[in-house]
């Protein structure tokens, strides 16, 4: 006996078209209500956790963050509920495990955890770093557990220099689905893309942690927000009419990733578009597709947005398509369609100007930062707004007028980049 | 009580039930419906559409909201043609060809007096604003609430003047508790025109562009003035009729029923027809293509007098043939009063 959480959605657009227009474009609003399963629910055999933590030479550089990385860890196994399934793993060039000794996952009680604390305390640097044999064990631990709701910390402070990125490419596609991971890179040593790629394949959150000391707190954030999950495996499904094509489908708040080359066909005019665990929250997808134009006058469905969970139906709205000659119905802006239009450019805009920057091209780094400066002041995103104004003098933030500065500290450019994927939502007017 | 109501069928059938009147009942002994009374409007959207093949693909799945579910045509709605055929009036509305849905909307009422009588002959016509909120709601609303109005203080014996002003003043109202629905700033809004029709006079009402025409052999007239920029700069003497006709903006409306429509003052005026003739009540869908009412005369009698759901209907189609750009509605009044089809009726005078 299952109860699922209520999911609720709700779609965002302007349905007017004009005669032969073939973009129907809509923003898909997600909300779930996690609280409607944790009292049903035997709670204590529905999460499964493992901590990967780097324990490569250079996490001993500065000496602070194997302590750190310790303490944090420590906090994390605190933060299980017990009866959570869980393990350690220590990542090198090759991945150990830490706790539990013999194999398997563990369910988290007084003395698990403790015992799992005390291995933790005794782990020492030394060795490479090859991300891909992490997770790879990772993804053997769970195996035994798909019906938990299944997530991974990876903590990592270099590049993954002991593994050809194809390798870790062939580990990320078998481990796409079989658990959700959230990455952190500490220090300033690791590699941007290379981390985002793996959050974006496990459908988690990829962020830096500059300073060691800010990792516990991290950790445990990380771990409450999974302990929160109430349901896995949750999947977008859409449905389109014979002949169209979908451009895209983007998760785009709280932030971007795009999923349009995560489906899954699950029918003739069906697929399905892996989202992972939900609790109690909201986010925001962006729906492209492209039909076949109809008259003046006709009305079509061009999208059907299901949340399913296998084939139960948790909620669903529909996009539609109207074909008008009126041009003040057709040439309306959907304000939640453009704001997030602006959202997907400026992280594009951050990251190629960031690129170009790396490369030596200033012309074009400063233009695609000035248009994200632009972008970031019209839509509001004023977290994003203060981290490109450490990386570019602003001479003028409505046109995006700006200068490079000539010293920027690589924290800075790397929490830039990091975090250019964060949107901020539609500002509510009247 | 089913026995007595069975007298040589000399009763009208309740419009409700359809179980026979005695003669002179004013309530049905079945369902107690008033019997003296037929309303007819446009359906309710909880009316379920026929299922059946999809009319752009011929899939034969439609799902539970209207569309195919392999080309995700959407079906026809009920109301995207609706026929009202009260014998002493008769109206339709249709979606035209090139809107998505129809925002037109109609309200027929009849009363009749205890011999039978038609002797009150409401007709509401209200054109949704396409650019507001849920204008179809709009225009059904005003048209049901004003019909209704008027029908009671028609039946009442009141000033229609007055009860024609009223009857907008509660549409307005009707419209503006639509508000905020849909949060988006614009409020729903429609035109507005009626018209009640008793044994000698007509009392007309309008606000917009939607229209009312006198059609007869010698005297055809367009009894409203279109509250939209052209009439206003005609009337202010800005500009000529055929300046002000051929600018882009003629057709905006000056004045609409709505909740961002600040005070509406309705244009009412009575007329009382020295002669048989019949009444035409549209929306721009209609006259949009015919305009001058000695023309619309000539289409529409004499077969208007004795089959006005025929004339309405080809009206309808002669819109249709000439573009159907927008929505159309057509009601169709002959007047004086035709007879009623109870075999003992005479005519008579209303009052």
């Amino acid at each position: 006996m299952t109860a699922h959480p209520n999911f609720r959605v709700d779609i965002y657009q302007n349905e007017f078209l004009h005669e032969g227009a073939h973009e129907v474009n809509a923003i898909v609003t997600v909300s779930s209500d996690g609280s409607a399963v944790s009292s049903t629910m035997d709670a204590s055999a529905a999460a499964a956790e493992v901590i990967i933590v780097d324990c490569s030479g250079s996490m001993d550089y500065p000496r602070g963050k194997m302590i750190a990385a310790k303490q944090a860890t420590s906090v994390a196994i605190d933060e299980l509920r017990d009866g959570v399934a869980f393990a350690v793993i220590a990542g090198t060039d090759q991945a150990r495990l830490v706790y539990p000794q013999q194999g398997g996952l563990v369910r988290a009680d007084a003395r698990t955890k403790a015992t799992a604390k005390a291995a933790v305390n005794n782990l020492k640097a030394g060795g490479g770093t090859a991300i891909g044999r992490w997770l790879a064990l990772a993804n053997s631990l769970f195996a035994g557990h798909r019906d938990a709701i299944r997530h991974a910390i990876l903590l990592t402070d270099g590049r993954n220099e002991h593994e050809r990125p194809a390798d870790l490419a062939a580990t990320l596609a078998a481990c796409e689905g079989a658990f959700v991971c959230d990455c952190r890179g500490v220090g300033t040593d690791w590699e941007v893309d290379e981390l985002r790629k793996v959050a974006t394949a496990l459908l988690g959150t990829v962020d830096i942690v500059a300073d060691p000391a800010g990792l516990a707190e991290d950790f445990r954030r990380m771990t409450a927000a999974a302990m929160s999950k109430a349901v896995a495996d949750v999947a977008l499904r859409l449905w389109t009419p014979q002949g169209a094509s979908i451009k895209f489908v983007k998760q785009v708040a709280p932030e971007v990733a795009d999923l349009t080359a995560r489906r899954v066909a699950t029918g003739g005019q069906v697929g399905d578009y892996p989202t992972g665990s939900w609790g109690t929250e909201s986010r925001d997808y962006h729906v492209c597709v492209e039909v076949k134009p109809a008259g003046v006058g006709d009305v079509m469905l061009a999208g059907r947005v299901s949340l399913v969970l296998g084939d139960e139906v948790l909620g669903q709205g529909l996009v539609k398509a109207t074909w008008t000659d009126d041009m003040v119905l057709s040439t309306r802006i959907n304000p939640e369609v453009a704001h997030y239009t602006g959202q997907a450019e400026l992280a594009d805009a951050i990251q190629e100007g960031l690129a170009a920057r790396k490369t030596g091209d200033l012309d074009t780094a400063t233009a695609k930062l000035g248009r994200a400066v632009a972008l970031a002041t019209k839509s509001g995103n004023t977290d994003t707004a203060a981290l490109l104004a450490k990386v570019v003098d602003v001479d003028d933030p409505v046109t995006g007028t700006v200068r490079l500065k000539a010293k920027v500290s690589d924290v800075d450019a790397m929490t830039l980049d990091t975090r250019s994927t964060k949107t901020s939502r539609v500002r509510k007017s009247s | 009580m089913a026995e007595n109501s069975v007298i040589d069928g000399a009763g009208p059938a309740c419009p409700d039930c359809g179980t026979e009147a005695v003669a002179g009942d004013r309530f049905c002994e079945e369902c107690g419906a008033d019997l003296l009374l037929v309303a007819a409007g446009m359906p309710d959207d909880s009316v379920a559409r026929p299922a059946l093949a999809c009319v752009a693909c011929g899939a034969t799945e439609i799902d539970a909201d209207g569309y195919c579910t392999r080309c995700g045509f959407s079906q026809p709605e009920v109301r995207d043609r609706v026929e009202l055929d009260l014998t002493v009036a008769a109206g339709v509305s249709d979606r035209g060809l090139r809107h998505h849905r129809n925002e037109d909307a109609m309200a027929l009422r009849v009363a009749t007096d205890p011999a039978g009588e038609p002797a009150h002959i409401v007709v509401v016509v209200c054109d949704g604003v396409s650019t507001s909120d849920r204008p179809d709601v709009a225009s059904k609303v005003a048209a049901d609430t004003a019909a209704d109005v008027l029908l009671v203080a028609a039946r009442a014996g009141d000033d229609l003047t007055e009860a024609t002003r009223a009857a907008v003043g509660a549409a307005v109202a009707a419209v503006t508790d639509l508000d905020g629905v849909d949060g988006t700033g614009n409020a729903p809004a429609c035109t507005y025109v009626s018209t009640v029709v008793t044994g000698t006079e007509v009392t007309v009402g309008w606000v917009g562009d939607s229209r009312a025409y006198w059609l007869a052999d010698a005297d055809s007239t367009c009894l409203t003035v279109d509250d939209s920029w052209a009439e206003r700069m005609v009337a202010s003497g800005q500009l000529s009729a055929a300046d002000a006709f051929a600018d882009p903006r003629s057709h905006a409306l000056v004045a609409w029923i709505g909740a961002d429509a600040g005070l509406v003052q309705p244009h009412v005026r009575t007329v009382r027809p020295d002669g048989p003739g019949a009444l035409l009540v549209c929306s721009d869908g209609m006259w949009n293509y015919l305009w001058e009412a000695d023309e619309l005369a000539t289409a529409a009698l004499p077969a208007a007098m004795a089959n006005p759901f025929r004339v309405a209907t080809e009206l309808t189609a002669l819109a249709l043939d000439r573009g159907g750009h927008d929505n159309i509605t057509v009601v169709v009044v002959p007047f004086p009063h035709q007879e009623h089809s109870s075999p003992s009726s005479t005519r008579s005078s209303d009052e």
